[in-house]
């Protein structure tokens, strides 16, 4: 770990001022990830400003959604009876990730911020143009078990690996920043990159810009999450979808789906969400739709088996988000969001 | 009369301080003065260093010496073999490679420096600042084309574990079988990585002139450590103390590589203080060990209705350029069946990788898998029930060395597991069925492990308070050691089992061997016993000497042990206390030690034990995954000495199976060799979420030849057996052979679309 000094912020406006000032300062507030980071040497901030004790953890309806504070924990979103009740997706995505201690730290606004876990990010004897920009990218040609199929560039194949960030993608969530040139407010589709020639950024923040609230518009459909991993619980996702559909008597009026786990943003599947709006829910509609979501799909050597993963999961995610099929647990659960579900034979729990 | 106290459930004796944080780990040892040491390590798998810039480091705050090849101590070569195991050369069990001796790097991940301070945080920051350049050559990494390709000779240099055997004519009797079955099973690197990480604490001092050594580490094998640290560093033995009370897992780690320890003590004469270093979780993918990745083909021939004639097991083993360990994966194969036709082979390919070294059920766990799936195949191929095919190839004597066993009664775990698991009301046919979303499967596999015992030795004392405390250089790795110890000293003693102490973890105290092979309740209990009824002799021989005692002049013969006191076989009235023996001798305690060995026993019989383990699958083809519904296992392992303490090693043992089985492998860059998984969320482990309920049963039925205390060994055998039942059961519910491990998603759905 690099040396660094430490400050506790006194006011956002504080906070924002200081970090943009100084480019090699850095905001912290869960730091779940990022302490991780520093430990490897991957972040090597001069100063970190501890944004952890801003008055912004208040969760509250607002405009008839909800406006969710950046401090607000994931534990404490998850479990907001509103987000719960009516954006089962966002508690789903939240609850089939980490661990319980992780998300009792973690906070909302640094959810959707962390880093990729690319394995080569964390190595420092590996070239990787996400940490060091110019030197080279190893997972191209190397071990791409878990890269992306969509959107990435000869300089970088590295997924976002926030669960989080798929669900508010695809709920069209608004975060609202506070930054060296004011506030402002970010449609969260727009608010990840892709990697072009610059993956050393994530995101359209800028340095210095500190993210208040996430905000999720008022939304009358229904939502639901599905992750696929390597292990019944704490692990990140190979693929994740969340869909959002809003129906029109038997009609599908608007579908909004995202994908995890397959590109350096969650990646909107617009031709599947032209192609269902309107249309009647069947398993065939929905298959149509999975086969458009990948038609684009750019494999890499080790990670085109995430294209018939993708499918499928983007399947039963329509046919239980329509109601077609049931959930595999209760909304708003990881229940519902783990596919293959726990291991042994253990009742549902409400 | 006491109750027995093996046999009992008794509560872990050192759980209470383990949850309360009063257990001291090495790690956590505060000695004044102490400094923190970090590595710097190899960035490339195969070359030399050729310039180490330490300026930057030496400079950084804290520091307080930077050891590389160029100026560390010079140390002795590893040697040929401790304690009779065989170390050096092809089938040595570790690293030869003695750190910063030259510039020659065999591994990525290799230590170059060590960076020692006045904090953790100091050393580590330091370690960052340390500049190598090297001259870099192409590393091997591939099993099939390695240029450094041999036949190893034996495991360990051991021979009772011949790596290149042939028993009949395998290859005349498989041309001329009339079903034959040949198949490829691969199997990934996979890591120990227990929760405590490896840590040494090294602290140098005069005395009388001489040099002395005082180690703390978590090393399974105290002895063997002290060993390889005099050897190395030419002290005399008697002069290095290693001391480790507990071990916060281990799994075949911490027993066989010795850099981590060896640079501590280095770095500890560098500075003139005593130094800790303790490995990051990265490094445990490097200098720790692991398990590393095979290639086995199975031969079967067999007659139609299910009779092996013919069954041969080759593997390719991979190592690295440092050491000759070769995962030894025929010893299921070596004895399971009854084959008159047996033969096994072992290649091992030289690599730019770090050095493997046992893992739970080393080759049992692999080889076993890729056996009991290969017998799994034929029972398809035959239409037999895999449970019967097995019964119809039942060995009552070793099939390699012709010798009886020395205690098997498989045929009731088969029949009993099937009971647990509901195996007759599944439907046989594969594929056939189905819950929700899921393909239900259910697989079956042979489970065993060898009953090594070897030498140990203890010592007894009592005290005049009546207390007892008995000792041994052996080791708590989380195995029940300190709990069963305790018992089994308790009943030889005849005293309460509060009443009585065990300790272990010093290389002070009497021998005992590193903790491995399942072996330790086999050969630290009879030396428990040895050392008991040694310091009861002694007892006796004072009384009897004492006119003021009722024992006066009894014969030793004549005086046994009941409940805590000494008294005249003819007439258990005339007896006292052991305390009462003491006191009037005006002695505080009386101690003696015991030395316990197996006999010639080993010559007459094969120690083996037993188990049938079943898995219930449930398996959602949609995304590849996989989760065991249900685990099953009945093992016969000789007489249970705690049944609580066994349960835990049991169901410990079959999650670490599943995990082997279902996610855990370690990805090295096929180009340059460095490990691509090294950390704990990309390494996965089971989960709570993974592991199903498991239901195990131990028949508990007494080995009459191995000790008086009947019990064979239980710390690997739950790991055997479970891979290849999970695998099984994912080929009944799916109707595809998957032959890798791990069996992730992707090639499940791999196999689903061909």
């Amino acid at each position: 770990m690099h040396p660094f000094q430490y400050q506790r912020a006194e006011s956002g406006d504080q906070a924002v001022a200081v970090v943009a000032k100084n480019p090699d300062a850095a905001f912290i507030a869960g730091g779940t990830s990022q302490v991780d980071l520093l430990k490897e040497g991957v972040h090597q901030p001069s100063l970190l400003v501890d944004v952890a004790g801003l008055p912004l953890r208040q969760i509250t309806d607002f405009e008839g959604g909800v406006r969710i504070g950046a401090n607000a924990t994931n534990t404490e979103a998850a479990y907001y009876p509103a987000i719960q009740a009516r954006y089962p997706a966002v508690s789903e995505a939240l609850l089939a990730g980490a661990s319980v201690q992780i998300r009792n730290m973690a906070t909302m606004a640094g959810n959707p911020l962390q880093r990729t876990r690319c394995p080569y990010f964390r190595d420092l004897d590996q070239p990787c143009n996400k940490r060091t920009p110019g030197s080279g990218c190893a997972a191209i040609g190397g071990y791409n078990h878990v890269h992306a199929l969509f959107g990435a560039s000869a300089a970088c194949v590295a997924t976002h690996p926030s669960d989080l960030a798929v669900a508010l993608s695809a709920l069209d969530a608004r975060v609202q920043t506070t930054g060296p040139r004011g506030s402002r407010t970010i449609a969260f589709p727009d608010l990840h990159r892709l990697p072009g020639t610059t993956p050393h950024l994530d995101t359209v923040l800028e340095h210095g810009e500190l993210i208040t609230s996430i905000d999720l518009p008022a939304f009358a459909g229904r939502s639901h999450y599905l992750k696929v991993r390597e292990r019944a619980s704490y692990a990140y996702a190979l693929a994740s979808c969340a869909v959002a559909l809003e129906m029109d008597g038997a009609k599908i009026k608007r579908a909004r789906i995202a994908l995890g786990g397959v590109a350096h943003k969650p990646w909107r599947a617009t031709p599947a969400e032209a192609l269902l709006a309107g249309q009647q829910p069947t398993e065939k509609l929905f298959q149509a739709a999975a086969a458009a979501a990948f038609a684009d799909a750019k494999p890499l050597e080790h990670n085109a088996y995430k294209i018939p993963m993708g499918r499928n999961l983007l399947v039963r995610a329509l046919l239980e988000t329509s109601g077609l099929q049931p959930l595999q647990g209760p909304a708003g659960t990881a229940f519902a969001a783990s596919v293959g579900g726990m291991a042994g034979q253990v009742a549902t729990p409400n | 009369m006491l109750t027995e106290a093996t046999g009992q459930p008794l509560d872990r004796v050192d759980g209470r301080l383990k949850v309360m944080g009063g257990a001291r780990y090495t790690a956590e040892w505060d000695l004044p003065g102490l400094a923190y040491g970090a590595l710097a390590t190899s960035a490339i798998a195969h070359g030399k260093v050729r310039t180490l810039d330490i300026k930057a480091a030496q400079q950084a705050p804290g520091v307080l010496a930077v050891l590389t090849y160029l100026n560390a101590p010079r140390l002795q070569p590893m040697p040929e073999k401790v304690g009779g195991t065989l170390f050096r050369g092809e089938g040595g069990i570790t690293e030869t490679l003695q750190p910063l001796q030259d510039a020659t790097i065999a591994y990525a991940g290799q230590p170059l420096a060590v960076v020692v301070a006045d904090t953790h945080e100091h050393a580590r920051y330091a370690a960052s600042l340390v500049r190598i350049t090297y001259d870099e050559a192409k590393p091997e990494l591939d099993r099939a084309t390695a240029s450094r390709q041999t036949l190893p000779e034996a495991f360990t240099g051991s021979k009772e574990e011949p790596l290149q055997v042939t028993v009949g004519d395998p290859r005349s009797a498989l041309a001329a079988a009339s079903v034959k079955l040949e198949r490829v099973y691969e199997s990934a690197i996979t890591h120990h990585n227990p929760i405590e990480q490896l840590a040494t604490i090294a602290r140098w001092e005069k005395r009388n002139g001489a040099d002395y050594l005082t180690v703390y580490d978590t090393t399974r094998g105290v002895d063997t450590l002290q060993e390889v640290i005099s050897a190395s560093l030419n002290l005399p033995k008697d002069n290095v103390h290693i001391i480790c009370p507990f071990i916060g897992g281990a799994f075949g780690s911490k027993g066989w590589l010795y850099a981590p320890a060896l640079l501590t003590a280095m770095a500890a004469r560098v500075v003139g203080r005593p130094v800790k270093i303790e490995l990051r979780r990265q490094d445990m993918f490097s200098t720790a060990g692991q398990r590393g990745a095979t290639r086995q083909t199975l031969s079967l021939g067999a007659t139609r209705d299910g009779k092996l004639t013919s069954l041969q097991h080759d593997t390719q083993a991979q190592t690295s350029m440092v050491s000759g360990y070769t995962e030894p994966c025929a010893r299921v194969s070596r004895m399971m069946y009854a084959v008159p036709n047996l033969g096994f082979a072992h290649h091992l390919s030289h690599l730019n990788l770090p050095s493997p070294c046992p893992m739970r059920g080393p080759g049992e766990t692999v080889g076993g898998w890729a056996l009991e799936c290969a017998i799994d195949e034929l029972a398809t191929e035959l239409n037999i029930d895999p449970v019967e095919l097995r019964l119809r190839n039942y060995a009552d004597k070793n099939p390699e060395t012709g010798k009886p066993f020395s205690s098997k009664h498989l045929r009731e775990c088969y029949a009993r597991g099937q009971e647990l698991i509901g195996w007759a009301a599944r439907n046989p046919k594969p594929r056939s069925m189905r819950e929700g979303n899921s393909l239900i499967g259910y697989g079956v596999a042979t489970t065993m492990y060898p009953a090594a015992r070897r030498e140990a030795s203890a010592r007894a004392t009592i005290f005049a308070d009546g207390h007892a405390l008995v000792q041994s250089a052996t080791h708590e790795l989380g195995n029940g050691a300190y709990t069963i110890f305790r018992q089994i000293s308790a009943d030889a003693l005849t005293l309460p089992v509060n009443n009585v102490r065990f300790e272990l973890g010093d290389s002070a105290l009497p021998k005992a061997p590193t903790t491995g092979g399942s072996a330790t309740t086999a050969t630290v209990g009879p030396a428990a016993t040895a050392a008991s009824e040694a310091v009861l002799s002694a007892l006796k021989q004072l009384a009897a000497r004492d006119a003021k005692s009722p024992l006066f002049g009894a014969s030793e013969e004549a005086i046994e042990a009941r409940d805590g006191r000494l008294v005249r076989k003819a007439n258990a009235a005339q007896g006292e206390t052991y305390a009462a023996i003491l006191k009037r001798a005006k002695l505080p305690s009386i101690s003696a030690e015991g030395t316990a060995k197996p006999g010639d026993e080993r010559e007459q019989f094969s120690f083996y034990s037993f188990g049938a383990v079943f898995a219930k699958v449930r398996v959602d083809e949609a995304s590849g995954s996989i989760r065991v519904a249900q685990l099953c296992a009945v093992y016969d392992v000789g007489r249970l000495m705690n049944p609580q303490t066994a349960r835990s090693q049991f169901i410990g043992g079959m999650s670490m199976g599943l995990g082997a089985t279902l996610m855990e492998a370690t990805h090295y860059d096929a180009r340059n060799g460095r490990a691509v998984v090294r950390n704990l969320a990309d390494y996965h482990v089971p989960s709570m979420a993974d592991t199903p309920d498991i239901l195990v049963e131990a028949l508990n039925i007494p080995d009459p030849h191995i000790s008086a205390l009947g019990a064979r060994g239980i710390g690997e055998i739950g790991c055997v057996g479970t891979p290849a039942a999970i695998t099984n059961a994912v080929f009944h519910a799916t109707g595809q052979r998957l032959r890798s491990l791990p069996l992730t998603p992707d090639k499940l759905l791999k196999a689903l679309a061909s």
